[in-house]
């Protein structure tokens, strides 16, 4: 029976299928209904209850905070979220689905948004849930005082008011039909109201675990939370959240077995540690993604034929191959991920390729005979950035094009040189839905429009898409966009990177969202001990 | 005795004033740095209009002399106020990261000193022989290396291959057990021992074998007595003072210096503290943390010269 044994725990692991199960049970000798009731038991196992999960995160800083309006690593994410609860919550599957909200409704231009709470929710320090602690914890964001980095997403909202204990009322200066979407985001956790400021200091939230000591940039514990609303969620009785900083010693104290899981793996060294017999490698494809921003008011940037004949001048696949070692997916210089919903496929907006060629003929279109631009890079941008930069210009040069690579100091770079300088390497870790990233990086007068790019057509599109209730119009206006940025756009989008994560083989899971890194960073409260 | 007492208080005095001095270095350069707390802490998501709420409420909108006359003045009152980014005490935020910096440096030193004295003593012994040479030989590689590539070795072997140390340090828990602490610090330890050991074991013995030509020790030599009684009574006292220096010096690195180690062992300590605030400009905890340290050496040196006096008692009557 032994192989049946290894059968089940590779199923319960979701190393096979039910066909596979079967298939392989029916030669161990197993009859067809037994094989078939024994995959309905083993498939549906509940998770198991208990153990300490220990997490080494490369992020975490001795300058962090538990204020979700300085929220900006993984490592506060990770906690924030193990700690609270948002009103919504992009599933594992991602799917939208209610936290703190049970229902919501919407008026017909989708402008007033009215959230439900669940009833007898309990924050950690006795206190029920109540209307009053949302609109605190979002109005947290808001105001002229505010120092928060959400800020900017909430400025659409004219109006949050309570009605009644359990009903949040939020009124929007125009129509967004993603609006439950963005309340999902790690900044806008629920908090206990204390007046009409929140109580960010102790921690308290409605999460599945409550924060036993915290002490920044080394480490988080924190305990179950008995009294906990999320039914099949929460199944560790402890986590130890520590910050590792250093890959190679995240890497050593996940092989020796003292933490269970590391996040940001070492792309250069993953094979070999996935080698390992205790060690499952995690890999997500996502939404955040690398990006080379134009400024399209500056010369020669101002002219789409030379924006184009820089696209068309990179070697994605050289560039996916060197810098990302093939964890990652190709860009299509539009910022939208595969794992959002709307993601144009290849038969909507083909995959730009390179093409010398054709960048010489953008470039003669543009009037010019070759091209002499400076990009301005650091590692701070993104890891591997200068290099890229580097790759970049040995592309170009076959189109004529003379790309001079730029060091930049890694220090003040999103202050002095990102949106500064003419043309510049970027981050973005990407957003759940296709509104909320073109209208952060891409709307006319966009705060952080990098590219200072004004099209007409895709403003009018972004501002029906965002009120559009049918599913099939707004999938059309989307992917017409993402053909416009594609071919007219002022960013470069060479690369998606993937999420690595590195897990002991006794750490199980459902799966892993691509919304955010470590399961969407609630890896907390969704994974389990074998 | 009182020209002692004297001493140390002209020194005191002194080092309180180059305290000072220290801190308006600090705080130029970090002040010289590009960008600053509200727009490192930020980051990409710095808009104007946050960033500018940001410093109003820090008080970072006012000139720079004012905020640094603000720090000094309640530095000198005992306050070091609290931290920009997170809004916590400093004198809370470093308690626990000073008492694990000075632990770690006390082992490391508990291993080191002896270590190397004795080795020293004996290298000067059996000067030239084959132990010499295999003991100036593995402790001038062991310094070379650096030290992160020496701390990765040692998790190879200890932590990886053979399974007997943990690979990192967690001490975070106050309520360790004492040998329960010393036996997670010991990889760290041992890697602070192999950088620091070759300059005081060859300080030691070259300045036994220095005075081993001096009229006295040729007395000895006549008198008949047996070479290693010869250099631990006569000669090391006379050495001690060059040897108390350059322990101290390495002290003083084992309290200052060990930031890489802390990053390579995850070791909670001060060094890790000093570098994550200077990247977000926190100056008052940058400032905490250098007066901290320039603390260390200045009553280090000052101790060096207190014992070296001691050892030899004519340095109190300069010419």
């Amino acid at each position: 029976m032994s192989k049946i044994k290894e059968l089940n725990a590779l199923l319960q692991q979701g190393k096979v299928g039910r066909r596979d199960f079967m298939a392989r049970a029916g030669a161990l000798g197993v009859s067809a209904t037994v094989a078939s009731s024994m995959f309905a038991k083993s498939a549906q196992a509940a998770p198991n209850k208990g153990g300490t999960l220990r997490v080494g995160l490369g992020h975490g800083s001795t300058t962090d905070s538990l204020d979700p309006a300085t929220f900006e690593n993984g490592f506060t994410q990770f906690i924030g979220y193990g700690l609270r609860n948002n009103l919504t919550e992009i599933s594992n599957t991602g799917e939208l689905i209610g936290e703190l909200a049970e229902d919501w409704d919407i008026s017909d231009d989708a402008t007033i948004w009215t959230f439900k709470l669940r009833k007898g929710v309990e924050f950690h320090n006795g206190k029920t849930l109540d209307a009053n602690d949302v609109v605190a914890s979002l109005n947290h964001h808001r105001g002229e005082e505010s120092k928060s980095a959400a800020k900017a997403i909430l400025e659409p909202v004219t109006e949050i008011k309570a009605d009644g204990n359990d009903t949040v009322v939020i009124t929007l200066e125009s129509g967004n039909a993603d609006f439950p979407y963005i309340v999902s985001d790690y900044h806008l956790v629920v908090m206990p109201a204390k007046g009409d400021a929140v109580d960010w200091e102790s921690g308290a939230g409605t999460g599945a675990y409550k924060l036993d000591s915290y002490e920044p940039g080394v480490r988080a514990t924190m305990k179950r939370f008995a009294n906990s609303w999320k039914e099949g969620r929460g199944h560790f009785d402890d986590a130890e959240i520590l910050t590792i900083a250093d890959v190679a010693a995240r890497t050593n104290a996940l092989t020796t077995g003292e933490i269970d899981v590391m996040d940001r793996a070492d792309i250069k060294t993953v094979h070999l540690l996935g080698r390992n017999p205790n060690i499952r490698i995690e890999e997500t494809s996502s939404t955040a993604h690398y990006t080379f921003a134009m400024r399209t008011d500056t010369a020669p940037y101002d002219n789409n034929h030379v924006r184009l004949a820089l696209k068309y001048a990179l070697d994605r696949e050289a560039l996916l191959k060197t810098i990302l070692r093939g964890h990652g997916t190709l860009g299509n210089d539009h910022p939208i991920g595969v794992p959002n919903r709307y993601h144009a496929t290849e038969e909507e907006l083909p995959q730009r390729t390179y093409d010398p060629d054709k960048a010489k003929f953008h470039l003669k279109e543009a009037g010019l005979s070759s091209l002499n631009v400076d990009l301005s890079a650091a590692d701070a941008a993104f890891g591997g950035a200068v290099d890229a930069a580097v790759l970049y210009k040995e592309h170009a040069a076959k189109a004529g094009i003379n790309i001079n690579p730029v060091r930049e100091a890694n220090d003040g770079y999103w202050s002095n040189v990102w949106m500064k300088k003419p043309w510049s390497a970027v981050y973005w870790g990407g957003r759940p839905t296709e509104d909320w990233m073109f209208s952060t990086a891409y709307a006319s007068g966009a705060a952080w429009n990098d590219s200072f790019w004004e099209h007409e057509r895709f403003n009018k599109l972004l501002v029906d898409a965002r009120a559009e209730l049918d599913e099939a119009k707004r999938r059309e206006m989307y992917v017409e966009m993402q053909t416009i940025v594609s071919n007219e756009g002022g960013v470069v989008v060479p690369l998606f990177n993937n999420y690595v994560v590195g897990m002991n083989e006794k750490v199980q899971h459902d799966g892993i969202a691509g919304n955010w890194d470590m399961d969407g960073n609630k890896g907390i409260e969704r994974w389990w001990f074998a | 005795m009182h020209k002692i007492v004297l001493m140390v208080a002209q020194r005191l005095a002194l080092g309180l004033l180059t305290l000072i001095v220290v801190s308006l270095i600090v705080f130029l350069g970090v002040e010289m740095l590009p960008g600053d707390v509200a727009q490192a802490i930020l980051g990409q998501a710095a808009l104007p209009e946050t960033v500018a709420a940001f410093r109003k409420s820090m008080k970072l909108d006012l000139p720079a002399h004012e905020r640094y006359f603000a720090w000094l003045i309640a530095f000198l009152q005992g306050d070091l106020g609290t931290s920009i980014a997170n809004q916590r005490e400093i004198s809370e935020l470093i308690g626990v990261r000073l008492a694990n910096t000075f632990f770690l440096a006390a082992m490391a030193a508990a291993i080191a000193v002896p270590l190397s004295l004795v080795l020293g003593v004996l290298a000067a012994l059996y000067r030239n022989s084959v132990f010499d040479r295999a003991i100036n030989l593995t402790t001038l590689t062991s310094i070379s290396f650096p030290e992160f590539f020496v701390a990765y070795i040692l998790i190879l072997f200890f932590a990886v291959k053979i399974q007997i140390f943990p690979s990192f340090s967690n001490v975070i828990d106050l309520d360790l057990p004492f040998w329960e602490r010393v036996y997670r610090c010991t990889l760290p330890a041992i890697t602070l021992t192999l950088v620091v050991v070759a300059h005081m074991m060859r300080m030691t013995r070259a300045s036994i074998i220095n005075l081993l030509a001096s009229p006295y020790i040729e007395m000895a030599n006549l008198k008949g007595l047996k070479r290693s009684r010869i250099i631990v009574h006569h000669a090391l006292p006379n050495a001690l003072s060059p040897i108390i220096n350059v322990i101290i010096i390495n002290l003083a690195y084992l309290v200052v210096g060990v930031v890489v180690v802390e990053v390579v062992f995850v070791y909670p300590g001060l060094g890790q503290l000093m570098v994550d605030s200077v990247r977000v400009r926190d100056v008052p905890v940058v400032q905490a943390c250098s007066m901290i340290f320039a603390a260390t050496y200045i009553l280090l040196n000052l101790s060096a010269d207190v014992l070296s006096i001691l050892s030899n008692p004519r340095l109190l009557h300069p010419k």
